[in-house]
């Protein structure tokens, strides 16, 4: 195309000058930069990919030396975690129990909140009441967590240890409730988006029925952008699994089998935090354990979210 | 007879009719009820999230205020709480977001303006793709498992400010790289179709047009991350960030020739949520005291960046007028 407009001028060129091949260097130069600097973008895009094999290549090697000292029947099913002692056990149960407790306790707050707030945000807000609302929740998400963590230490457990007296200082039921106030605007956003996304025709249709806002919110809207509201949820999951100052500040971090919200206990990421603040020698097997630790978080991670792309599979509906 | 039944059936259908009318309002006005008790739910529902931060930010201001001095910045950590101060704690974390922004920045661009404008439809943009979006739900804590076995001890950069930032750098990635593709992907096809009808090569179009155009809103998702790595703790902690440092890196600028030297790259730190958890682990009061006033620096600087973000974003979409 470029040559078809350009040649005119070429063959005057060529009368006066022969300077065609130079022109075709020219060209071959150009190409090769275009070739070039898309050869470049493409390596920072693998970078990407790099990270992830990164990943899972540390969290399977060092892991693997850990599992030559500790059988994985012993892993899976001993009740006590205590590598750094000298009566070492390795069972990731109690880490397992401290993490699904504290994040149950976040889900229990964050779910119904979150989902009440997309529906009020979707269906009943008006324009001007979003466009300030939404970005003040997005301020939420931007806050550190160690600052929450200071909040579910100094701020929340003192509060709740008024209501029950016998609260001790290091607790699930405080950062809990702490990670739940995190993760509403994950929630609120994600599935208010989904909400968005159901066609007005449907609203149009219900209220043609003489269906009133709350009835089109819950009958039609909510179960037409279910997909969405479930992978809302999914992503609340993975961000309470994985918090790890909150739960390493106030929960304590004495490593529980216990699911009463009231124990102190200690989650995986709060036990890969301990053990990184002492200075372990590097291939030791505590060292080793953070990393097999590190490695169960994934799991369950992983596990979470192949769940939500199945739900989100089994209940996406097309309009 | 047979009229009168029919009267009486006509007075028993208006009745009915008018006992149903009854009922039907009494519907509606229950469903309308229904409407105003949930909308005040739902203002109380998204009120939680307003009040905890407000409340958040004054009980931080209120507990550290005493410290809110020019000491405060210019101190080293002290063994004792009133004395103490965020000095090394503030520099590491203006060295550490130095690397941070010069690691991810690129390579973040890079990685979106491929995804949107070059990548094939083939396996290898699925694989990356994929990727991209699985990093970003990765918790951070195992970002900071990655660096230990790698930065750490693979390729030996030592528990240093290079180590963190290039972290920092991973966790951030897929942040950039999303904003970055929302903002190349706002842009219509005529600007392009228009740089290659007056004969502009595919990279001179990228650069000269797609990237200067989405530049607000690339800047946004930059913000954001550079806010979300200020406030990051737990990946720098399993990297072995040192909690207690009395000195500076040292300067990356030098009074000798060739004047930029770049020995801080390798030297220890500490950053300030890893100073602020430092001192909120400890049992003495005094030092809550110093973490709140840290809080509060660092939950100021984090709500101005995103602040300056999302109102910048506002901007964007409401100056565009393609």
């Amino acid at each position: 195309m470029m040559t078809n407009a350009h040649k005119p001028q070429a063959t005057a060129a060529i009368l006066v000058d022969p300077p065609i091949s130079a022109r075709l260097a020219k060209n071959v130069r150009r190409h090769m930069f275009e070739r070039l600097i898309e050869f470049i973008l493409m390596l920072a895009g693998l970078v990407a990919v790099a990270t992830t094999i990164a990943i899972v290549a540390i969290l399977v090697y060092e892991s693997l030396g850990f599992f030559e000292h500790v059988s994985l029947v012993d892993f899976l099913t001993d009740t006590q975690w205590t590598p750094l002692f000298e009566d070492a056990h390795y069972g990731i149960m109690p880490l397992i129990s401290g993490t699904l407790t504290t994040s149950a306790i976040a889900l229990l707050l964050a779910v119904p909140v979150g989902t009440i707030a997309a529906i009020y945000l979707s269906e009943f807000a008006s324009h001007k009441t979003r466009e300030i609302v939404k970005p003040i929740l997005e301020l939420l998400v931007g806050v550190p967590t160690v600052v929450f963590g200071y909040f579910a230490l100094l701020f929340v457990t003192p509060l709740l240890q008024v209501i029950f007296p016998d609260l001790p200082g290091f607790n699930m039921l405080g950062p809990g409730l702490v990670m739940g106030i995190m993760i509403i605007p994950y929630i609120s956003s994600v599935a208010e988006d989904a909400m968005r996304a159901v066609p007005m025709s449907m609203r149009e249709g219900s209220y043609a029925m003489g269906a009133t806002r709350f009835q089109t919110a819950i009958r039609v809207v909510t179960p037409a952008a279910t997909s969405g509201i479930i992978a809302a949820y999914i992503l609340a999951i993975s961000r309470a699994v994985g918090e790890t100052m909150v739960v390493a500040l106030a929960a304590g971090q004495q490593p529980n089998l216990t699911f009463n919200p009231m124990d102190s206990a200690a989650t995986i990421t709060a036990y890969i935090v301990q053990v990184a603040m002492g200075d372990l020698p590097h291939g030791s097997i505590g060292y080793q354990s953070i990393f097999a630790a590190g490695l169960v978080l994934m799991l369950m991670t992983l596990f979470f979210n192949i769940l939500g792309h199945i739900t989100r599979k089994k209940f996406t509906e097309r309009y | 007879m047979e009229n009168q039944h029919i009267e009486a059936s006509h007075s028993t259908a208006q009745a009915s009719v008018l006992k149903n009318l009854a009922e039907v309002r009494a519907m509606i006005r229950r469903h309308k009820a229904n409407d105003y008790i949930f909308s005040i739910i739902g203002l109380i529902a998204l009120m939680i999230g307003l009040v905890t931060l407000l409340i958040l930010f004054v009980d931080l201001v209120s507990d550290g205020y005493p410290r809110f001095t020019m000491d405060f910045l210019s101190e080293f950590p002290s063994r004792r709480a009133a004395k103490a101060g965020l000095l090394s704690a503030w520099v590491g974390s203006v060295l550490v977001m130095t690397v941070t922004f010069l690691s991810a920045v690129p390579i973040g661009i890079a990685a979106g303006i491929y995804l949107e404008e070059y990548a094939p439809k083939n396996w290898l943009s699925d694989l990356i793709e994929i990727n991209v979006s699985n990093l970003a739900g990765v918790p951070s804590i195992v970002y900071g498992l990655l660096a230990l076995g790698l930065f750490v001890y693979i390729l030996d950069f030592g528990q240093s400010i290079l180590t963190a930032g290039l972290t920092l750098g991973l966790l951030i990635l897929p942040i950039v790289i999303v904003s970055t593709r929302e903002a190349i992907r706002g842009i219509p096809v005529a600007i392009r179709e228009a740089a290659y009808a007056v004969g502009a090569t595919k990279w001179q179009v990228v650069f000269h047009h797609v990237i200067h155009y989405s530049f607000g809103g690339i800047l946004t998702g930059v913000i954001i991350g550079m806010a979300r790595a200020l406030g990051e703790t737990a990946p720098l902690i399993t990297i072995g960030a040192l909690t207690f440092i009395a000195f500076l890196p040292p300067s990356p600028v030098t009074d000798v020739a060739p004047f930029i030297s770049f020995e801080w790259l390798t030297s220890g730190f500490t950053v300030m949520p890893i100073q602020m958890f430092n001192w909120l682990s400890r049992p003495d009061h005094a030092f809550h005291i110093n973490a709140a006033a840290t809080g509060a620096i660092i939950i100021f600087v984090t709500l101005l960046m995103n602040g300056t973000a999302i109102w910048l974003r506002y901007k964007v979409r409401k100056n565009i007028k393609w």
